[in-house]
């Protein structure tokens, strides 16, 4: 009797919720509208060295685009941690900001949601024209042969930093120019008590954006050409094992880093600690750390032989930051009008040398100060030996698993266990089945 | 609380022993993090960031004014203080209403509605997380009302997490309360509910504040939930004071500045009410 | 199934029930006035707990991929599939999810007899005065008392690998191990994570034991010193059975807390837990949040659910069969 009671109070409950859940259903996929031409809601990721600071760039901008356009830019700053899962969340609820920006490497895994507006030929013509942007920065903007889910509006791009007091100590002349020459260099800086590279081992995207250039430089990708994962081939393997081999067998770098996730190897570095740095767009971030910029020099991320170039030759990924509109906005005439402002020439001179990061668009590029002899490194990198991460809709995807994979053979370096071909092979496999089917 | 001693006998010599060195274990236990936390919220950067030391090299102040500043935490606990103390409040007033009924009434579906309450305990929060949020949202594009990302949506969702404990312990609570003493009050001419305010509510004031320590205490530590249901107005403490690590530097020192400030007001409340606390567990929970 | 457990304060009501028609009040308000109590707790049970169970149960039938989140009433009906993925113990996500609900079992059981077992002791310890008792009592529940956020963090200060106090102690000052050990990734993490549930845990057990031991009549003890029973004869044959229906709950409730815990692992690790500390609850989070796979996390909450219904189930089953026999 009772449970027949309670089976009742089940059904009930059940058809109410059916009820809710069939009127209901996400957003109403409204392409977006004009109702509050007034006002702007932009989502800015973390670029500076706390939220404040981005705030504090930012402001002064917003400032002056309410004044040219009547338009009230509500800014919130975004810390990358939550990124990704608020604009999952406004993707799904449809109660989003109107603009954002994404991280550029997951450009075609939100244009797969249909949740950012598609930069078609007519929308590119409202902001000048596509022609106005750099090529390697409109590569990491969406899958190929779609149209763009955004617009490049800050490029980055790895470096090798180091420190040229320790240089001098160890009797090095020259930043090394390939891995072989990083190890040899290590062993000159650990007798002298420092350590040699940073790494974060604990961090995903981190460790992505480095096997995955690690991965070109065995002439390997980690996805085939119609898009599949292909994680387990004998050059793919290769790399991720020379990667974690820098902790393993090479031990440059500390067996400390695997467990590091939040810019510490940064630290280390601007504290003198460390010799090298493998990053993108550093120099902001140590000065805040009150590194002086005379105390260190920028050099091209190391190869395997030869020099930087295409093929395998490349040494770092395409980084930045993309900006997008929301696609069910409800004020697209102005936010068009934004993304126009923010990818302006003067507001991009402005932007990416408070940030220390390169312009994607050409003219601003002119400017001396990202001509510099430590920006031209960076310049160069992105002209001529960087590639853009797999345009992929399952690329989010691939960063955990495959992110996932590398932070545990981290953790087994650094508890000391054997890194084998077998034991990173069996992970990738894993990490590739995790991967949805499609 | 009166003390009642486990044997009228003088317990022997060994069990002294053994309890004097097992609290002395336990209380280094308890202390250390408690140790970690002030000490470290008082050390000068260098301090946190390089080998771990007991001792700071020299005191400073400085986090405890840097926190306010390196993340809008005033906002955050305001948003805490209001979503916390609302949820309290309504899960208190909704728990004796229901406790009342289960305890003093018996009607059709009873038992069906303290094992459903009572069940949902058990589901894990992950499971109705993404539904909840979806709820929300739909009910907001329904109806007007803004639940997702709002600090009502957040007072409802954690009121039901302390809901079903809290009646669960009261209706124990209301039961030990001599039903002769309603009786009086509504011979002398109080309604039900008048009978539940004036005589059942004050003689349950033991168990109705540890339910509102509980139901405090939930609402202000919770993160799940908090962090994808809040945005940048309504951020609570649990969420807001990850921004410290998003820094380019750790802030170690700030970190445990800010955790020390935002468990004050718990701890404090807590520590003045766990005579109650344990007094309502007696006589409610566990008798 | 869970009624078992109610018997006892419905029993408890019907005397009053019964006297009830003494008084006057109109038939259909007195018929009325429980359910009107009952109706807010109600709705918002409903609300917040029954209905968006449900819709996860709908969810878990679909192909709820980042394709379909925009709009999720188009998510096309995916039958049994997400089950079949999460079930197929052989392929790796199946596989993961199962390594997953061990590693939550064995720390939940773990947990849970750790805080009862020092709960427990410290309650017994402390049941008859001494000096300093009430401060030590007040200092013994600080760790609960923390927002997990705050206590947490300081645990991840401590257990850093360079610079962490626990290093520091067990390696630089101890001399217990041969180089300092990794506690946030890696196996060791599993003790870490143990560590930091036990210390936010116990003193919930010892609240809850503390507060039981109060209701045992102090006759007992007396009539059972007079009988020349020893201190631990006194535990064992008093206190430990007197406190058998607060245990009953107690443990089921620790269980279930710990079982379910997301806040303590999710501040440890992150958003990827290392897999020897990948509880069940991240997993799922991961699963669903992280790679953007929401039906398939769902079908795991729901078989979860299941799982937690059964031992719960089961539990009270063979706890009040076992509290019957021994009232008899």
């Amino acid at each position: 009797m009772r449970s027949i009671r309670a089976a009742a109070v089940g059904a009930v409950t059940m058809s109410f919720a059916l009820a809710l859940t069939a009127c209901g259903g996400g957003s109403s996929s409204g392409g977006g509208s004009n109702d509050s031409p007034k006002t702007l809601t932009y989502w800015a990721s973390n670029q500076g060295a706390s939220i404040a600071v981005d705030k504090q760039v930012l402001q002064p901008e917003l400032d002056k685009f309410e004044k040219q356009a009547g338009i009230k830019v509500k800014l919130e700053v975004v810390p990358w941690s939550d990124l990704l899962n608020r604009i999952l969340t406004a993707t799904t609820s449809g109660q989003g900001p109107d603009v954002l920006n994404i991280g550029n490497t997951w450009s075609a895994s939100l244009q797969a949601t249909g949740a950012l507006l598609p930069w078609d030929a007519k929308n590119f013509d409202k902001i000048g024209g596509k022609d106005r942007f750099v090529d390697s920065a409109l590569g990491s903007t969406g899958a190929e042969g779609k149209d763009p889910a955004a617009v490049p509006l800050y490029s980055m791009a790895y470096a090798l930093y180091y420190n040229k007091q320790i240089l001098a100590d160890a009797g090095i002349s020259k930043p090394p120019a390939t891995w072989h020459e990083l190890t040899a260099d290590g062993k000159k800086i650990q007798a002298k008590g420092k350590t040699t590279l940073g790494a974060e081992g604990s961090n995903l995207s981190e460790n992505i954006h480095h096997v995955f250039v690690f991965a070109k430089q065995h002439g390997a990708d980690f996805f085939t050409s119609d898009g599949k994962p292909d994680f387990t081939n004998d050059n793919v393997v290769a790399a991720v094992k020379q990667y974690v081999d820098l902790m393993a067998k090479d031990k440059v770098v500390p067996t400390g880093d695997a467990e590091y996730a939040q810019n510490q190897s940064v630290s280390d570095f601007a504290k003198g600690k460390q010799a090298f740095l493998l990053w993108q767009s550093a120099a902001a971030n140590l000065k805040s750390q009150g590194m002086s910029e005379d105390a260190y020099g920028i050099a091209p991320v190391p190869v395997q032989s030869g020099t930087p170039g295409t093929g395998a030759q490349v040494n770092s990924m395409v980084a930045g930051i993309n900006i997008s509109v929301f696609k069910n906005t409800k004020n697209l005439d102005g936010a068009t009008q934004f993304v126009k402002f923010m990818t302006s020439d003067d507001e991009q001179k402005i932007l990416n040398k408070a940030y220390s990061s390169i312009p994607p668009v050409k003219a601003a590029q002119e400017d001396a100060a990202f001509n510099s002899p430590s920006n031209a490194v960076l310049k160069s990198t992105l002209a001529t030996s960087a590639a853009a991460l797999p345009q992929v809709a399952s690329e989010s995807q691939f960063e955990t698993a495959v992110g996932t994979a590398v932070k545990d053979l981290f953790a087994d370096a650094a508890a000391g266990r054997a890194v084998t071909t077998d034991s990173v092979k069996a992970k990738l496999e894993k990490a590739q089945q995790q991967m949805p089917a499609a | 609380m009166p003390s009642t001693p486990a044997s009228p006998m003088a317990p022997p010599r060994s069990f002294l022993w053994s309890r004097r060195i097992f609290l002395t274990l336990l209380t280094g236990f308890v202390l250390v993090p408690v140790y970690v936390m002030l000490s470290s919220s008082l050390k000068p950067l260098a301090d946190v960031t390089g080998k771990f030391r007991w001792l700071p090299s020299g005191l400073t102040f400085r986090p405890y004014i840097d926190i306010w500043s390196t993340v809008p935490l005033a906002k955050y606990f305001m948003n805490s203080l209001i979503v916390a103390g609302a949820a309290t409040i309504c899960s208190v007033v909704i728990a004796v209403f229901a406790a009342y009924a289960v305890s003093r009434y018996s009607f059709r579906g009873k038992r069906v509605f303290t094992v459903t309450v009572l069940s949902t305990q058990m589901f894990p929060g992950i499971l109705f997380l993404l539904p909840l949020f979806l709820l929300y949202v739909n009910i907001g594009n329904a109806t007007g009302i803004a639940l997702f990302g709002s600090r009502g949506g957040l007072i409802l969702t954690y009121l039901t997490f302390s809901l079903p404990f809290s009646i669960w312990m009261l209706i124990g609570y209301f039961d030990s309360v001599p039903r002769d003493l309603d009786e009086a009050a509504l011979v002398d001419g109080c309604g039900p509910l008048g009978a539940l305010f004036r005589v059942v509510v004050p003689a349950a004031i033991p168990g109705i504040v540890a339910v509102a320590v509980y139901a405090f205490m939930t609402a202000w530590g919770e993160v799940l939930f908090a962090s994808v249901m809040t945005n940048d107005t309504t951020r609570t403490l649990a969420v807001g004071l990850q921004g410290y690590s998003t820094l380019n530097d750790v802030y170690w020192n700030q970190i445990m500045a800010a955790s020390l400030v935002v468990s004050v007001p718990v701890v404090a409340g807590f520590l003045l009410l766990q005579r109650y606390l344990v007094a309502g567990l007696t006589a409610g929970a566990v008798k | 199934m869970t009624a078992t457990a109610l018997e006892e304060p419905v029993r408890k009501t019907s005397p009053g029930a019964a006297r009830e028609p003494r008084r006057r009040p109109g038939r259909l308000r007195r018929i009325g006035l429980p359910y009107l109590l009952l109706l807010p707790a109600l709705l918002l049970e409903l609300l917040v707990h029954l209905v968006p169970m449900v819709i996860g149960i709908v969810m878990s039938f679909k192909e709820l991929t980042q394709f379909y989140i925009r709009d999720w009433g188009t998510a096309p009906w995916s039958g049994l599939d997400n089950y079949k993925v999460s079930v197929d113990f052989d392929a790796p996500v199946g596989e993961a999810l199962l390594h997953s609900f061990f590693v939550t079992v064995g720390f939940t059981l773990l947990s849970v007899a750790l805080c009862w077992l020092i709960g427990t002791a410290a309650a017994i310890y402390m049941q008859d005065t001494f000096r300093g008792r009430g401060f030590l009592r007040a200092l013994f529940l600080v760790p609960y008392a923390l927002p997990v956020y705050a206590a947490v963090i300081t645990w991840v200060f401590m257990f850093q690998h360079d610079n962490g106090l626990v290093n520091h102690v067990l390696h630089d000052q101890l001399h217990l191990t041969d180089k300092p050990s990794f506690w946030l990734i890696g196996d060791n993490s599993f003790y870490a994570l143990l560590t930091v549930s036990v210390w936010k845990g116990w003193p919930f057990a010892f609240l809850i034991v503390m507060a039981g031991l109060q209701n045992i009549p102090r006759e007992l003890y007396e009539a059972a010193a007079l009988d020349g029973a020893g201190m631990l004869q006194q535990i064992r044959r008093i206190t430990l059975p007197s406190l058998r229906p607060v245990n009953q709950v107690l443990i089921l409730v620790l269980f279930l807390w710990t079982f379910n815990d997301f806040n303590t692992p999710y501040v440890l690790f992150g958003k990827s837990a290392p897999a020897a500390a990948d509880l069940i609850s991240v997993h799922i989070y991961q699963a669903s949040f992280v790679t953007w796979n929401f039906g398939t996390g769902s079908a795991m909450s729901v078989l979860l659910l299941l799982f937690l219904l059964v031992v719960t189930g089961v539990y009270l089953l063979l706890t009040s069969r076992g509290r019957r026999t021994a009232d008899a």
